[in-house]
This record gives structure tokens, sequence and C-alpha cells, in this order.
């Protein structure tokens, strides 16, 4: 019991440790750049929607899991439930190693190891909360989609159901349930963005020779059809 | 697992309770029976519970009541995974609405369509399917059977027999021998033997450093060979002996009573001896009379047997064309196969078979390797489509992230099979 006792105090002094410098050191420039490690699931700005993640205004002092519109992981909304809301310390100790702050969280990142990464990310994304008020809003940052892809590829609607058949071949890797140890996750994802990232699999602008070789046999209805089926896929 | 009749004798008692179960049957619902709870079984009973959602009657029949994985065995052996990370139940097959019976299946009856079983009963079905993995081809290594695999195990099924390994090479003696002798194609999992001879050097780097491992193998040449040697040269320099065919790696005998290899007309003491006998289909693929020699020929469409269209053989007991006989294989067919099966007892759809296949190895700590291909059904066999190897030279970043990558399918197959 005092070995756990001290443990736990160690790890909630680490905490305090690095908020208080959290506060002192980040570089809301150098922030943008470490920023686009997270453009690829996570918009913030004016605009800014939901994708992969949820978009990133006004995260300062928001309840864990509570944006209105996005399917959060059972985990985090747990995590808000039990009272984690997101300061510079949280964020900190979550974007550090998001898994350890939220074991069962969709958010496939390792995290970011530089304590200065950190600071700089978190002074970065704080301009887009009103907290401190006096902070003013930022030119519109959302990072638009990249792609080249044909407007009828992403018009084309998917078929549930032959999609859940298909993806019986995505799931002896991906877990339906969104874990995701070592191999993203890939549920609950807008459509576009999963039709976008299948077709740079298939057309081998993304590396990855799994994924290139099983995007690559897929025709386009075929990666509707997943599309359409992980898009509602809730976590069991 | 050859049938051993004192296990039969020792457990029919305790057996009797739960045969009552498989007996009463929903009214008029048609009936899948599944024979062996792995990779290839464990898929198969799972999807077609949950995709008929209670229209299908399916009951699996396996001995065990854990699923030790022969995948991740291997790393077990080298430090890097507890045996307990291994063992999985079936509770989550029972809740998703799979009769499971623990006993061995003991014969099947074509004609009447059922399966009879250790314990005494039987199970009638409308479709049968078969995934019982492997068993060793008698008198393949000269000196070894069965009863030999005490003194010199297989650890090629996991559980026991990969403890028994494990043992053994902890006991090795400082600079002793651990011997190998590897089997010849077809066999589960090609790059088995060799990422067994990785973790294995990696065990004794760091316990027993001037300990040597000398692979007896039948083959000239062996899965992604050219990954596995650069990574022996540039992890456990000068540890490992590999003979191949070339000089001498097939001519082997053993004796297991002075613990001795002879290799090519050379004899050797060994400390260890991790003998892989040439290996078969499951005994109960050839009671059921539809293996063809040693393995049971299938349609590439649905993997029913060529013997018969109401019985399907998944995964290693297989014959099926180009893919290897993997877990994943197993999975991959084992999900055809439920597709076929529920389309053809329900008249659900039924969608074009595609079958995928990725094997990882681990090398050394952090240092993982693949390679994979894709599939397609032709009225011949399974025939392969494209594929991809891990490259010799690739950065320590990339071959840590294949190693987590690995991690995270072990994750993602495990609950695919058992729920
Ligand atoms: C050391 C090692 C490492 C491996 N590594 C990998 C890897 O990294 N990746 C990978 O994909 N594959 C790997 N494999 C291969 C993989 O384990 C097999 O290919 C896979 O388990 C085959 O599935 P299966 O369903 O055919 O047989 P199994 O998984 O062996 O299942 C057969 C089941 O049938 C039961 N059974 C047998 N006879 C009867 C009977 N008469 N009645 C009732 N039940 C019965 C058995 O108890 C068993 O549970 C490895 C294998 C080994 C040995």
């Amino acid at each position: 019991m005092r070995l756990i006792l001290q443990r736990m105090l160690a790890v909630v002094g680490l905490i305090v440790a690095t908020a208080s410098t959290a506060d002192e050191f980040g570089d809301p420039k150098a922030g943008k750049k470490v920023y686009r490690k997270c453009s690829g699931c996570h918009q913030v700005g004016e605009g800014a929607r939901h994708r992969v993640g949820p978009h990133l205004n006004g995260i300062f002092g928001r309840k864990a899991a509570s944006h209105e519109g996005f399917k959060y992981s059972k985990a985090m909304v747990r995590a808000g439930d039990n009272g984690l809301e997101w300061h510079a310390d949280t964020l900190d100790s979550f974007v550090e190693n998001p898994r350890a702050l939220t074991s069962g969280t969709r958010m496939s990142f390792p995290g970011l190891r530089k304590q200065k990464d950190r600071l700089d990310l978190i002074a970065y994304l704080r301009q887009f909360s009103d907290d401190p008020a006096n902070i003013p809003e930022a030119d519109p940052t959302a990072s638009p989609v990249d792609h080249d892809l044909d407007p009828a590829i992403l018009a084309l609607e998917g078929d549930p159901e032959y999609g859940e058949y298909l993806s019986s071949e995505c799931k002896t890797c991906h877990q339906s349930s969104g874990g995701d140890d070592g191999i993203p996750s890939i549920i609950l994802w807008p459509e576009e963005d999963f039709v976008i990232a299948m077709h740079a699999y298939k057309n081998k602008k993304r590396p990855h020779p799994v994924m290139q070789m099983m995007a690559g046999r897929l025709n386009e209805e075929e990666i509707a059809a997943l599309a359409a089926y992980f898009a509602t896929l809730d976590n069991e | 697992m050859t049938f051993n009749r004192r296990a039969f004798i020792g457990t029919s008692a305790a057996l009797a309770a739960t045969l009552a179960a498989p007996m009463v049957r929903g009214q008029g619902k048609p009936r899948v029976v599944v024979i062996g709870g792995g990779a290839g079984g464990a898929t198969a009973a799972r999807y077609i519970a949950k995709d008929s959602k209670g229209a299908i009657d399916v009951t699996l029949i396996e001995p065990t009541r854990r699923y030790y994985t022969c995948f991740f065995s291997n790393l077990y052996l080298g430090g890097f995974k507890q045996m307990e990370d291994l063992g999985h139940s079936y509770g989550g097959l029972a809740a998703g609405g799979v009769n499971v019976v623990h006993d061995w299946a003991v014969g099947v009856d074509r004609a009447a369509k059922s399966v009879s079983l250790a314990g005494g009963g039987s199970v009638p079905y409308d479709k049968l399917i078969l995934s019982p993995g492997i068993d060793f081809v008698e008198g393949a290594v000269e000196g070894w059977d069965l009863s030999a695999q005490n003194a010199m195990p297989h650890a090629y099924k996991a559980g026991s027999q990969t403890e028994l390994l494990k043992a053994q090479l902890m006991a090795m003696p400082e600079g002793g021998t651990f011997a190998m002798v590897a089997p010849p194609n077809p066999y589960r999992c090609p790059p088995g033997p060799y990422e067994r001879v990785s973790m294995v050097a990696h065990f004794l780097k760091a316990n027993n450093p001037t300990a040597k491992i000398i692979v007896a193998d039948p083959k000239p040449k062996f899965s992604k060979m050219g990954l596995f040697q650069e990574g022996w040269a540039d992890h456990y320099e000068g540890m490992v002996d590999w003979i191949g065919e070339d000089f001498g790696g097939g001519n082997v005998s053993v004796d297991p009573g002075a613990m001795t290899v002879t290799i090519d007309g050379e004899v050797t003491k060994v400390d260890v001896a991790n003998v892989i006998p040439a290996m078969k289909a499951g005994r109960i693929a050839e009671l059921a009379g539809v293996t063809d020699g040693n393995w049971a020929p299938v349609n590439a469409a649905d993997m029913s047997t060529k013997a018969d269209a109401d019985v399907y053989v998944l995964g290693d007991a297989s014959s099926q064309g180009d893919m290897p006989k993997s877990g994943f294989s197993a999975n991959s067919q084992a999900k055809v196969c439920a597709n076929a099966v529920r389309g053809a007892l329900t008249g659900s759809k039924i969608f074009p078979a595609k079958f995928s296949n990725t094997c990882w190895s681990l090398i050394a700590t952090n240092d993982g390797v693949k390679v994979g291909a894709t599939y397609e059904a032709t009225p011949e066999k399974i025939a392969k489509v494209d594929g991809f190897i891990s490259q010799t030279g690739e950065s320590a970043d990339l071959r840590k992230a294949t190693y987590e990558e690995s991690e995270g399918w072990y994750s993602g197959i495990t609950s695919d099979m058992l729920g």
C-alpha cells in the first residue's frame, strides 16, 4: 500500500512539474510546425470540422470527449466522466503518450517525446481557445486533406453490407473494437477520409507494403463499401 | 496430439455431463459443426454464429479449455512474452452464441452426417467444418516418435511442449549445443523454425553466450532466408550453424536416449534437440476420409473438400494451392468459408472469395520483418495475386515499427477469432 501511494505521488509530482514549465516556455510559431503531425486527423481554426479526430477549437478548459457530433472511444468518454479536463498539464501528458493517459483511446499516435515540442504545440493550440480571452483568433489553419481524387470516386455511395463482408479481411489486424495497439484504428472515420486514404495506398502514394497490397486489389465500389461500413461501426 | 487412449478414458466420466448439451438442438435450424477451435475453426464458428444472428445452430468441438497460440510462442522462448499472454479462453465464443463442447471428435460418419465424440455421444450436422491443425508423419525423422517428445520436444503445437523446450533451453550448460531438426515442405508457418532459431539465439546471447545452435535442414533454402541470415550475422555472429540440404542437412537421425543428433554421418552430442518432423493434416481429417496423401484437397471458392461438398477443411490441414500454412491464412480462409456456408444454409448473399496472408517474424529486440501476399480463388486452386517482403538493410525505425505492427496484429487476430 505504501509503495502504491509513493508511486502515485511520484506521478502526481511529475505532472505538476511539467505543468509549471508548460505555462512558461511554449512558442506558438514553433508549435504550428509541430502541429503538422496532428493535421492529418485534426482540424483547428475557423471552420474546423471533425475528421478522423475531433476539431481542436476551444479545447482548453473543456471536459474530455465533450465536443458535439464526434463519436469518441468509450475510454475517452469514461475519462471525461471521471473528470479529465484539457489544460496545459493534461494535454502535455496526453500528447506525450496518448495511451498512457487514456489506455483505450483510438488516437493512433505514438506521442511526442520531446518536451519542447509538446510545450510549443500546446502554446499553438491555446490560440484557438477563448481562454485566455485576450489571445486573438488566428487565421484558419484547418488543413484540407491533400488529394487529387476524382470527385466521382468520392461521390460513390458504398453498400455497407458488402463492406461488412469485405471488412472481415481488415479485421484480422484492425480491431473492430477500435483498439489500436501497433495497428491504427479505422472505425468511425468520415467516409471521405477513408476513401482518400485507401486510394492513396492503392496508387502507392502512401507508403506501407501491406496496405498497398490490400488496397491495390480493391476497386472503387469496394473501397466505398468499406468506408460506408466502417463509418458507422460503433465500438462494441 | 494423436489420439491417446489414456486421455480419453481419464476424462470420459467428466465429459458425460457436458455431452447432453449438443444433443439438445434448436428446432429445425440448420446445423454447422466445427471440429477444432484454432485459427481456422474458431474464426469460422464465430463468424457463422455472429452473421447468421441465430438462424444457424453452431457447435464447436475442441478438447482444450484454453487455446495457446503457436503464433508468438517463439517470442515466449526469447523472453518477449509470457505463457499467459498466449492463452485465450473460449468464453467469448460461447457468449457469441457458439455451443462450445470440450471433447475430442473421434470419427465422422459422412453417410449419416454425424460426428462421434471421445466422451461417447454424437453430433449431427448439415455442414461440417474441420480445422484440426497438424499431426506428425510417423517415421519422418529416424529415431524419433511421439514417445520421444519429452526428451526431444517439437514445440510445434503450443502449450506444454513450448514450456518444456524453454525449460531445457534455460537448463543448458555453459557453452552447450542446441540442435534443431527442421521440417521439409509443406509445414505450418514457413518462417517459424527460423524465427525460433533467432529467439533461441537471443536468449543464449544474454544468458549463455558461448553456446552454439546447429540447424539440420532438409531444404536448400527457406522463408525470408536473406533476412534471417542477415539478422543472425548482425546480432548473433558465429552462433548459428545452418546445415542445408546441400551439406547433408536432410540426412538426419536422432537418438533420444543418448541425446545425439547424426547429420550426414557425423554424430554430435547435444544438450537440447528440437525435432520438428514432417507434418500432415490433423488425424480427424484422415478419419473423415477427406484426405489424399497427407492433406485434404479443397475447392478454392469455398474451402469445401473435393471428397464431400458438405465437409470443409480450413487452415493447416487443407491442401489449397499457394497460401502458406499460417494462422493468418487459416483465419482468412475461415471467413470465406463462413460466408459460403451461411449462404448455402440460409440463402444469404455469397460474395466472391478473397484471401490474404502476412507473416511477421522477430529476429532480435525491435527487429521485426514481414512477408505477405493476396490470393484469389481459381477453378484449380487458391492462386497468389500479389506479394511483398521486408528488405535487407532496412532502418532500425522501420524494423521497430514492423515489430509493433505484429503486436497489433496479434491483438487483432485473437479478438477476431475468439471475440
Ligand atoms: C512456432 C510457431 C510459430 C507460428 N507463428 C505464426 C505467426 O507468426 N503467424 C501466423 O499466422 N501463423 C503462425 N504459426 C502457424 C499457426 O499457428 C497455424 O498455421 C494455425 O494455428 C493453423 O490454424 P488451424 O486452425 O489450421 O489449426 P490450429 O490453430 O492448430 O487449431 C487446431 C485445433 O484443433 C483441435 N483439434 C485437433 N484435433 C481435434 C479433434 N479430433 N477433435 C477436436 N478438436 C481437435 C486442436 O486442439 C486445436 O485447438 C506458427 C506456428 C508455430 C508452430
